[in-house]
This record gives C-alpha cells, structure tokens and sequence, in this order.
C-alpha cells in the first residue's frame, strides 16, 4: 500500500449550523386578540383579558397572520397544510397563561428551501406559527438574569403573532449564517410579512452550533446561542462558539448539549442552562382553538400574488448590468430597492454598468428617492466628461439626500468643466514646480502619478477629471 | 396488568415539571391514583378504533377566524391594581433563577 498524505486534523474540522428565526408578523393586531400590535407603546397598553390569560377568556385565530404565514411558507417553497395549535407549558412570568400557544407536530409549513445568492441551498425544516411572550425586565444589583431580586413585565408583546422558521443543519459557516439572515430578512420584507429588524426585536435569531471532524462524520453536540441582536453579533457568535468547542474536543473534553448566552460587550458565549428536553414542555393540541385548514384557492391565491422576490430580482438586474448575481453591488442594489432605478436609467441609455456603481455606492444611504431622468442625466453629464467621477458622485449624493436637478447641483458648487487649456496650464506649472518627482516620474517612478494629479486638483479646487490628468502627463513623459 | 404503569420516580419528575414538592407519602399516594387513571386509559385503549379518523378537536370545525381589526383592551391601572405588585406600568414578580423559552 502506498503512503497517503496525511489530512491535518485541525483543517478537517467541520462546523454544522442550524438557525431558528422567529420573525413578529406585521398584523394590525396579536394573534388571539384585538389588541393592537405596536412596537414600543408604553407598558401594558395593548393587553386584554385574552393575552393576560384571565380566566373565562377565549383565544380567536387572527385571519391576517395566517395569510402572512402562508407568504413566508410559499416564498420559501414550503407546502401549507393543514394545521394545528399546542400549548407548550413552561413556567415563566412572560406568559401569564403558564403556557405559549405554538404548533408542534401540524405546523403551517412544512420543508422549503432557501437559496443564498452564491447558490447554496439551505433547506427549510418547517415555518410555524405561535404567540410571542411579554417583555420582562431583571431588576437588581448584579444586573443579570440569575440572582436578579425581581422581574418587571410588559404583556404588550404577549400574544403578537410570530412566525418561527426552522432551519435544517446544512449552514457551514459565520458568513453563510449571516447570508441566510440578510436574504431571510429581505423575502419577509418583499412578501410584506414582516419589517424584520432586529435592532426592534422583531426578526430574532437563535443559531444551533455544532462541530464535527469532516463533511462524513456524524453531527457533534449542538449549542444553541440566544441574544443575538445583529447580523453581526450572529456571525460573531457562531465564530466565537465553533472556536471553542473545537479547542474543547482537541484538549480531550466534550460539548454539552446548553443554551449559551451571546455577551456582545466580551465577544464570548457563556453556559444559561441544560436544555431542557421536547417533552418536558409537555405539548398538547390546544383544546380552546380548531384546526386552521385554509382552502386550496386561498392558498392557490396567495401564492400567485406573491412579488417578485429578492432572488429573481437579483438575476434580472445582473442580466442587465452584466455582473454576476452574488456581486455585492447587485446584493446592494436590490437590498436598497435601487434595481428598479438602475434597470429604468439602462433602458433610458445610461451606461449600465456605471449607473449599477454610482447606485450602489452613492444612493445606498440616500434618504429620498431619485428620479429616473434626473439619475440618467446626471449620468450623461459624467460620460460626457462635463463632470469627473468625483464630482458626479458628490452632485449624486446631493440628489440623494436634498434632491433637485444634476446641473442645477453642479453649477451650484462650481463643478463646471475645467477647460482644456485651463487643465493643461495646471499640468504644466505642476511639472515645473516639482522637477524633481517629475525626473523620478519620467524614469519610472509610476506611483509619482497620483502626487502630480493630487497637485492638479488642488490647484484647480478639484475640478480637474483624474483620468485626463494622467493622460496629459503620460503625453508629457512621451516627450 | 402485571407492570406498574406509573412509577414512584415518574411521579416525582412531573411534579418537579410542575413545580410541586411532594412529600414521601404524597409521592406513594398519587403513583397509586394516578395508576388508576392510566389503567382506566388503558381500559379504553383496548377499544378497536380501527376504524375512527383521529381528532385533533371534539368539535367538527376548522378555520375559525377573526379579522384583523383592532378591539379596546382594558384599563393598565385598572389590571395593575389586581396584581399582587406593580411598578412603573408594569406588573412586579419575583426574581427568576432560570429563563423561559424561546
């Protein structure tokens, strides 16, 4: 037998991620109740007899959170069925009923997939509907949840409509987790399901974290991180947690199956407690809620009005533009709704490439919408040479953020054509003001190029383009 | 039936899921209670139901919804005052050792 390389057992490491989103529906009202679901009201506004768990009261379903429900499933390719609630009992002030009104074994949607916009798929385990808890505040000297003297509870948030999409383990990496987010959070923005921030708490993340010694070897014991508030945190957290479980299998010790509590502030995760088993929270069918089973022109329906989703969007602007799909400036433009912008300037004769650049980086951040002619025509003006790529970018984030006409903008800020005596002249007495880098230049010092075109545009007050700068002093150099 | 159907240590953790402390003797007193009522489960278990589709609810109903119109709720002073401590517009409980779901 010949000898085989050797693997390096560090590189072979493999990590396994799951992600667990629960996203709050964007729903005039909670899921039970007519209480009004506003973020942010002051405590204990929005709360009746039925999401305070008084007794007498009666849950009715919210017809509105199913229609979202269904959304998110069909956009993400799941089947709708029919379904059914469960009480999940647990004991813990944020529910005053002492349960949360879940779907457990009958979910809504059942599998699905999700596609990354580098292609990668990530299956869909399931995407059910349940109830969020209330808000509770730890008051007390150590400032943690353990050994905290009491806890303070806002119901407002108890009872808002929740979708919960379940991933199947097929992430690999922080960054592939932190790409399932971005484009989750931009289908349940397109399809209208859900504002999806997670600054505001309404899309939250829990990530399953596993290692596993190479793509062939069974799982590993799962972590499951709580308190991930950005996408940052996310990726963050997933590095920190495959870090040290794999440092803790090298040094001979073994995982535990744990909630783990993400410290943003420390950059770690540190143990909350044994997860507790599925049937320790003792699902049974809701008995005081009947089965949901839409009919199939309702969900035939839904699906046909569904948009255009960020995927499909992406490829169509890329066909256009004529960069790949995972660019990030297409990710961009289609993140900040500038592809329908981008693809309305190429078909009025924008250069389309150039339009896709100054969209993404210039109007990313803008606070007001462009309009297509005056985007097309600030273009025009930047082709032509009447403007450099340093004024046109800071005419198009003057659109951006105050509005009005590109040349209106320009002539404002004296950004008029230098002309090219006036340009040549500055070239010229730049040349002879620094003989010396001009020598070093001239025999090849090529990076002195950015020195004399830094003093041309200082004398012309930038308005000198630096390509024709460098032009005239590569004809300069040919002398 | 020959096999006990509930054992004395079954008992004792749906009491701790419960959060009830039993005494000994309570523990003795409710694995005998609670299987009579698993054998009379049992008893009906035996029944053919072949033939019967399973129910997810006693009622031959499904899809019973509401719109999504928002409804008053009630009065915060008027809840808070029921509760056995409030504080700031929101109700007051003991500390937590442990943290709920998700």
């Amino acid at each position: 037998m010949t000898s085989a390389p050797t693997a390096t057992r560090e590189a072979a490491w493999e990590a396994v991620i799951g992600l667990e989103v629960h996203c709050e529906l964007a729903t005039a009202t909670k899921l039970f109740c007519g209480c009004p679901n506003v973020f942010g009201d002051e405590p204990n506004t929005n709360v009746c007899p039925v999401c305070l768990g008084l007794p007498g009261s009666l849950p009715v379903f919210n017809r509105a959170a199913l229609e979202l429900a269904m959304r998110i499933g069909l956009a993400l390719g799941a089947e709708v069925r029919d379904s059914v609630f469960a009480r999940k009992n647990y004991f813990y002030p944020d529910m005053p009923k002492d349960y949360q009104v879940s779907q457990y074994d009958r979910p809504v949607n059942v599998g699905g997939v999700l596609k990354l916009p580098d292609g990668t798929s990530i299956g869909v385990t399931r995407a059910h509907l349940e109830e969020d808890t209330g808000k509770s505040t730890h008051v007390g000297t150590s400032g943690r949840i353990h050994g905290a003297d009491y806890a303070l509870i806002d119901y407002n948030r108890a009872g808002v409509p929740l979708v919960e999409i379940v991933s199947e383990p097929d992430i690999r990496s922080a960054d592939a987790a932190k790409a399932y987010i971005n484009e989750l959070r931009a289908i349940l923005v397109a399809v209208g399901a859900s504002d999806a921030r997670m600054e505001e708490g309404s899309l939250r993340v829990d990530a399953n974290v596993s290692v596993r010694p190479g793509p062939d070897a069974p799982f590993g014991t799962r972590a499951e991180v709580k308190n991930l508030n950005s996408v940052r945190s996310l990726g963050r957290a997933i590095e920190f947690e495959i870090a040290r479980q794999i440092a803790l299998l090298e040094s001979g010790g073994r995982v535990i199956q744990e909630t783990r509590h993400w410290d943003d502030g420390g950059g770690r995760t540190s143990s909350m407690r044994s997860k507790e088993e599925a049937e320790d929270y003792r699902y049974f069918s809701e008995p005081d809620l009947v089965p949901i089973a839409p009919d199939a022109s309702w969900v035939t329906a839904v699906a046909e009005a569904l948009p255009v989703l960020p995927a499909q969007r992406r490829a169509a602007l890329a066909d256009k533009v004529g960069l790949a799909a995972d660019n990030q400036v297409i990710v961009t433009l289609v993140g900040q709704d500038l592809d329908a912008l981008v693809c309305a300037a190429t078909d009025a004769g924008a250069d389309p490439l150039l339009a896709a650049n100054r969209a993404a980086n210039e109007l990313a951040t803008a606070t007001r919408a462009v309009a297509v002619g005056d985007f097309v025509r600030l273009l025009a003006m930047e082709t032509s040479g009447a403007l450099t790529a340093t004024q046109a970018k800071a005419v198009l984030t003057a659109m951006g953020t105050s509005g009005g006409d590109p040349a209106a903008i320009a002539s404002d800020r004296g950004f008029e054509a230098l002309p090219g005596d006036a340009l040549s002249a500055a070239v010229t007495s730049a040349l002879a003001a620094h003989p010396g880098e001009w020598e070093r230049y001239r025999k090849g010092e090529a990076k002195l190029g950015g020195f004399f075109v830094g003093k041309v545009m200082a004398a012309t007050g930038g308005k000198a383009d630096g390509k024709a700068v460098t032009a005239l002093l590569a004809e300069h150099a040919a002398r | 039936m020959s096999e006990p159907v509930i054992s004395g240590a079954d008992v004792v953790r749906v009491a701790a899921l419960a959060r009830l402390a039993l005494r000994p003797d309570e523990v003795d007193r409710f694995t005998a209670q609670l299987a009579d009522v698993l054998g009379h489960a049992a008893e009906v278990s035996a029944l053919d139901t072949g033939d019967v589709v399973a129910m997810a609810h006693p009622f031959d109903l499904t899809g019973v919804m509401r719109a999504d119109e928002p409804r008053p709720g009630v009065d915060r002073d008027e809840v808070l005052a029921q509760a056995p401590a409030a504080e700031h517009g929101r109700f007051r409980v003991p500390g937590i050792g442990v943290s709920g779901v998700s």
